[in-house]
């Protein structure tokens, strides 16, 4: 596989490739749209993208705050240009009846939750579902947003960068695809730890080297090779679990400028 | 209009030192504008301009929206302190009129069909004027565009070109602009060679035309590379040579 930066408007290859994201094609030739990484692979060529808002996709788990409910569904902030809809019959099964169901004992305005968008397709504002394993509200924790195109970063190869993080400091974090973080912990002095390196992550997420500076930063001493094969049986609580596994397609793209 | 004195010496030199077909000195830097999601510094000679982008964001007022692409407003604004005399801040009929070929110029390498019923705002603001500014804004602003991260077909890369005492030179300054012969602000696509800005101040000849577009463009590809230098600079630090591995 190859792999080079570019901008839009930069030739990434010619001949013919399958664009696969964020890449157009014109002639024979394949142009980037976005400024990133460009991958040219087997099965056809895409671009990383290093930075944007987040626009919705299919089957990502995000975390959102209910803003408003009508008498049919909850309004969910997303952090994207499109307010996300839960539908009320989502939570409350077929038979939910608004004349007899109390909507705002399930959701209030200001809660915060992880879910999963169910469909979207750009003419119509995104639908959610908190039908699945550990979805729905979050009952404590500090919320942070980052850039949507950081989270695989913060994430890490097989979520190395995100455990290290968590077992310096003690905590649980959540990741939502489209940026927002919530950070739960014992202490308050590793809840405020947590989010300083988050915000690194963040800042440089670009530059070589991140784990070892984030690793000087929070006192870890240098053997990764350990915390792999903690991972899999301790883990912590499912929750955090479920929602990093499934952004493991999404995590090894980005993995670049770890050598 | 007439001029009244020479604008270009007995060497060759115009104004301020330059020669006809050189560039003002271009310094882009990208990010300048944190609460932005894009955002670019762009200093063209004594030019002094700001651009950031908000977006793809919701559209206000609703009616605005369109159903089946992305809104791209712009705005055009001198800074009441950019120029040596103040300037009313209220939006000028100069402005209006830079920010609708602004965004006309934008447009073309936009992929607005991506991010149908949301809004692009992008905020041009001139710190410190000298001729050109319109251009120098395009360039910045599309610098902006592609720092927001929004799909782009190719950068936009904007200069002009005019005549001053019947030559054609390139990248006229405030007071070429003046007491020159004739302004034309160009705005072109590098890659896929396409104009999206012509505008013409002043007489010229079909021959002149010619030759005053020709150096334009040359002067946007010079441009364009120092936008891209920005843009990987910002993005890619030290590394602005292609990395290429091979896994």
């Amino acid at each position: 596989m190859k792999r080079r930066y570019v901008i839009p408007g930069d030739k990434i290859v010619e001949g013919n490739f399958r664009p696969l994201m964020n890449v157009i094609k014109a002639g024979n030739a394949l142009i980037a749209t976005r400024i990133g990484i460009a991958e040219t692979g087997r099965d056809g060529v895409k671009v990383i993208p290093l930075s944007g808002v987040y626009i919705p996709r299919v089957n990502d788990l995000v975390i959102g705050k209910i803003v408003d409910h009508s008498s049919l569904s909850w309004e969910v902030d997303i952090n994207s240009c499109f307010s996300a809809h839960l539908p009320a019959q989502d939570v409350f099964g077929r038979d939910f009846s608004p004349a007899r169901d109390d909507m705002t004992k399930h959701f209030a305005v200001g809660d915060m939750i992880t879910a999963r968008i169910m469909a979207f397709d750009r003419t119509r504002d995104p639908m959610l579902t908190v039908q699945d394993r550990d979805l729905g509200k979050i009952a404590r924790g500090e919320a942070l947003k980052i850039s949507a195109t950081r989270v695989p970063r913060l994430i890490g190869k097989r979520g190395s960068m995100i455990q290290t993080i968590e077992q310096a400091t003690q905590t649980r974090v959540l990741i939502g695809q489209n940026g927002i973080v919530v950070v739960t912990g014992r202490t308050p002095e590793g809840i405020k730890l947590a989010v300083r390196a988050i915000k690194m992550v963040e800042e440089e997420a670009h530059t070589a080297n991140l784990t070892q500076r984030i690793k000087v930063l929070l006192n870890v001493p240098d053997t990764p090779p350990q915390q792999e094969t903690s991972r899999a049986p301790v883990g912590g609580t499912p929750k955090s679990e479920e929602i990093e596994s499934t952004m493991d397609e999404v995590e090894e793209e980005l993995e670049v400028d770890e050598k | 209009m007439t001029q009244t004195r020479n604008l270009i010496d007995a060497n060759g030199k115009r104004t301020d030192g330059r020669g006809i077909d050189e560039l003002r000195e271009v310094k882009i830097t990208v990010g300048s504008v944190k609460n932005a999601d894009g955002s670019a510094f762009i200093e063209f000679g004594k030019n002094k301009i700001l651009a950031a982008v908000y977006g793809p964001r919701e559209v206000h007022p609703k009616h605005m929206a369109q159903s089946d692409r992305c809104v791209l407003r712009c705005r055009y604004h001198m800074s009441p302190f950019s120029t040596d005399t103040r300037k009313n801040p209220a939006p000028s009929r100069r402005e209006v009129e830079i920010s609708k070929v602004m965004r006309e110029s934008l447009e073309p390498a936009l992929m607005l069909e991506d991010y149908p019923r949301a809004a692009i705002d992008v905020f041009v603001e001139v710190l410190q004027s000298d001729g050109g500014s319109r251009c120098a804004g395009i360039a910045a602003a599309a610098v902006a565009l592609a720092d927001a991260g929004i799909n782009m077909r190719d950068l936009v890369a904007a200069c002009a070109a005019g005549k001053v005492d019947e030559k054609i030179v390139l990248d006229i300054n405030d007071t070429e602009d003046k007491e020159g012969g004739a302004d034309m602000p160009v705005a072109y696509m590098p890659r896929l060679e396409q104009v999206t800005l012509l505008q013409l101040d002043g007489r010229l000849s079909p021959d002149q035309f010619n030759e005053c577009i020709d150096k334009a463009i040359r002067g946007c590809k010079m441009v364009y590379e120092i936008q891209k230098q920005a843009l990987m600079q910002k993005y890619f630090g030290s590394e602005t040579e292609l990395k290429e591995e091979v896994q």
